[in-house]
């Protein structure tokens, strides 16, 4: 069984509506949302040792939606997350981590926010040496190391 | 199945093991270190993967909990406001820390003589000097010499730069009259003994993948190895055995495929971290020693110190060099040392905080209720994002009978060994200091011009430093080892690790312990006509 396939049907609904409650696409920013296939694709592909934690907490909002998210109005679609959010312990804690994990490292996004498109490793970064001047005021301070006797 | 005696057997190859092995290497004696984990890969590290950040939540995790890897035993810290967390490996968590380098002060020797509290350590700075030394060399320390609030230390390698964040700290601390110096790190600046210069992977902690941060594995290991000593790795120890004469005789432990052994050996050296190494000796009950190794005090395991982290981050107008330097450059001694007028006793160092990438901060911010579901997720994420700016108040933690590690009744690990459990409570005085560092971090930050701040206090998953749990003393019935290592009740077992911390300073120990497991093994070079006298 593929790690996708360990998420019903209904709970992938439910993700894919509640990932675009947290990020919805923006107009603005020029990014998709949290529900957009591929962003949805990474998270099913990757859930691994977090299945169980966010098919948890599926299983709770669903309680708390009573039917699909899908068919909640928006004004009740909000009020079952806030809910979400405050009662959903360590799993709900879980789901949101698992959506914002996989947005954020989509080629896309990065892009918007102005990163690159890369593992850190093997290019790295390059970090300016900054303004040493500054340490100036504290090297002429006296020693003020405390005795040890 | 039993094995050839060897002369000394050292069980765990992290950063007190390692150094132990180097300097006795030179005995020529046959050295023989177990360690329950293998060598490390650096091409399997976090920052080779566009996945990096995600790794940090699962695989890469500091809790042994969350990682879960074989290597790792359960700890049972349920009991405890803070979380143990390690490594477990060849390096051991010297393969995941932040290269953090400060010593522990003269003054932080001598805490009953000078505050009235706690214990003085039966050694003193001075006795260690020229360990630290060697073992800065050894490590590879970059840093700026000078530091008019810390002791003189000698870093071979030139500081980090001060990036973007840097000068943002330095401009505040500045404004407020207070110290600050550029962090000696064991990070390298330039190209140094077989390791490359830093190329800023920005995510030190889970390892560094260039080989830039100093980890054992990598410095004093490849000498050890070149100069004989073997060492067997994936070879978890189960309990030291002792003879009719109550002396240790060596180990049973269980190989790489589950088998297994008994281990003789002359001398042997925990070097466990403070965790491990009270639950070994718990383990290690037989009817001379009902109630553990070396615990006639009935101190194995109690005194336990993790220095309470007090954080508080915010975010400013300006980039800072969010993950895109190593996590921390500068430190600040002004609230070190005892002022009464503050309401409690002893003090904290300062480390400060680069920044962070973005998954971190997504997730850290939604979780805070600072980034918010919705329409305006974009906009406030871009204004947090590459902006942070961290404090964290590295609180002395005194040491408290209560604050235990014991054996769980129920946990154990793979090879069915009791775990470790942990009781620990942060003290009125850890409070009250935790709040001071609060409150100044929060001035700090407010002159840096940051805003949307928000605290860890103290920081969960924030237990690193395990100190105290068979801390050292000339009196057997106050310590468990001597004031050279060597276990009173048991005259060739010698514990090197955090454990035998009498007090734990207010800055990150590891530069100390490796000190102390040099000074020991020195101390073992000097008496080997009469070790076990």
């Amino acid at each position: 069984m593929s790690v996708s396939n360990e998420l019903t049907s209904a709970q992938r609904d439910d993700l894919r509506i509640v990932a675009a409650m947290i990020v919805p696409p923006s107009d603005e920013y020029k990014v998709p949302g949290a529900d957009d296939p591929a962003v949805q694709a990474d998270m099913l592909a990757t859930l691994g040792r977090d299945t169980a934690l966010v098919a948890q907490a599926l299983d709770h909002l669903a309680r708390l939606a009573g039917k699909p998210l899908a068919e909640l109005d928006p004004a009740r679609r909000d009020a079952v997350a806030e809910e979400f959010r405050a009662s959903g312990g360590a799993a709900a804690a879980t789901l949101v981590r698992v959506v914002l994990q996989c947005y954020y490292r989509d080629d896309r996004v990065l892009r918007s926010l102005g990163l690159e498109l890369r593992a850190p490793f093997p290019q790295g970064y390059t970090l300016e040496q900054g303004d040493w001047s500054l340490l100036d005021p504290v090297k002429v301070k006296p020693p003020n190391l405390r005795r040890a006797t | 199945m039993k094995n050839d005696p060897v002369d000394v057997l050292i069980i765990g190859a992290g950063a007190s093991g390692a150094a132990v092995a180097w300097s006795l290497a030179d005995t020529k004696m046959h050295i023989l270190c177990l360690d329950q984990g293998g060598w490390m890969n650096s091409s399997d590290y976090p920052s080779t993967g566009r996945d990096w950040e995600a790794k940090f939540y699962g695989d890469w995790s500091t809790s042994p909990n969350i990682r879960g890897r074989p290597e790792d035993y359960p700890i049972n810290d349920d009991n405890s406001p803070i979380k143990v967390v390690n490594f477990n490996g060849v390096g051991g968590s010297t393969v995941m820390y932040t290269a953090h380098w400060p010593r522990l002060h003269p003054s932080d020797f001598k805490v009953k003589t000078l505050d009235g509290v706690a214990d003085d350590w039966p050694i003193d700075y001075d006795a260690l000097t020229p360990f630290f030394e060697e073992n800065d060399r050894m490590m590879g320390v970059s840093g700026l010499s000078g530091d008019p609030r810390s002791p003189l230390t000698h870093p071979p390698m030139p500081p980090q730069p001060l990036g973007l964040s840097g000068p943002l700290i330095g401009k505040a601390m500045n404004k407020l009259g207070w110290h600050w110096w550029p962090s000696d790190t064991t990070v390298a600046t330039m190209d140094y003994e077989g390791r490359a210069r830093c190329i800023n992977l920005g995510h030190c902690t889970p390892a560094c993948a260039q080989g830039a941060k100093a980890s054992t594995d990598i410095t004093y290991w490849p000498h050890a190895l070149r100069a004989g000593v073997e060492l067997k790795t994936h070879c978890r120890v189960r309990e030291i055995l002792t003879n009719e004469q109550g002396m240790a005789s060596g180990v049973v432990y269980y190989d790489k495929d589950g088998v297994e052994q008994f281990q003789p050996a002359e001398v042997v050296i925990i070097a466990c971290n403070g965790v491990g190494t009270p639950r070994l000796l718990l383990n290690s009950v037989s009817g001379r020693f009902p109630n553990g190794l070396a615990n006639s005090s009935g101190l194995v395991g109690k005194n336990l110190m993790f220095h309470p982290y007090a954080q508080i981050y915010g975010f400013v107008k300006e980039p800072t060099d969010s993950n895109r330097a190593p996590p921390t450059c500068l430190w600040s001694k002004e609230f070190y040392d005892t002022d009464l007028s503050r309401g409690f006793v002893r003090g904290y160092g300062i480390q400060f905080g680069r920044g962070a990438g973005p998954v971190f901060e997504a997730v850290a911010s939604e979780q805070k209720g600072i980034l918010p579901w919705g329409a305006d997720h974009h906009r406030v994420f871009r204004k947090l994002n590459g902006h942070r700016l961290g404090v964290s108040a590295i609180c002395e933690d005194l040491p408290e009978e209560h604050n235990r590690v014991t054996l769980d009744p129920v946990l154990k690990d793979s090879h069915g060994i009791p775990a470790p459990k942990i009781d620990y409570t942060i003290s009125e005085n850890s409070r009250k200091m935790m709040a001071h560092g609060l409150a100044r971090g929060k001035e700090i930050l407010e002159a840096a011009g940051a805003t949307d701040l928000c605290i860890n206090d103290p920081i969960p998953w924030g237990g690193w430093h395990l100190l105290g749990t068979a801390r050292m003393g000339t009196d057997p019935a106050r310590s468990v080892v001597n004031e050279w290592g060597r276990s009173h009740d048991v005259k060739n077992l010698f514990i090197v690790d955090g454990s035998v911390f009498v007090t734990s300073g207010g800055v990150n120990p590891t530069s100390t312990i490796q000190a102390v497991a040099l000074y020991v093994a020195d101390q073992m070079k000097q008496r080997l006509a009469n070790l076990f006298d």
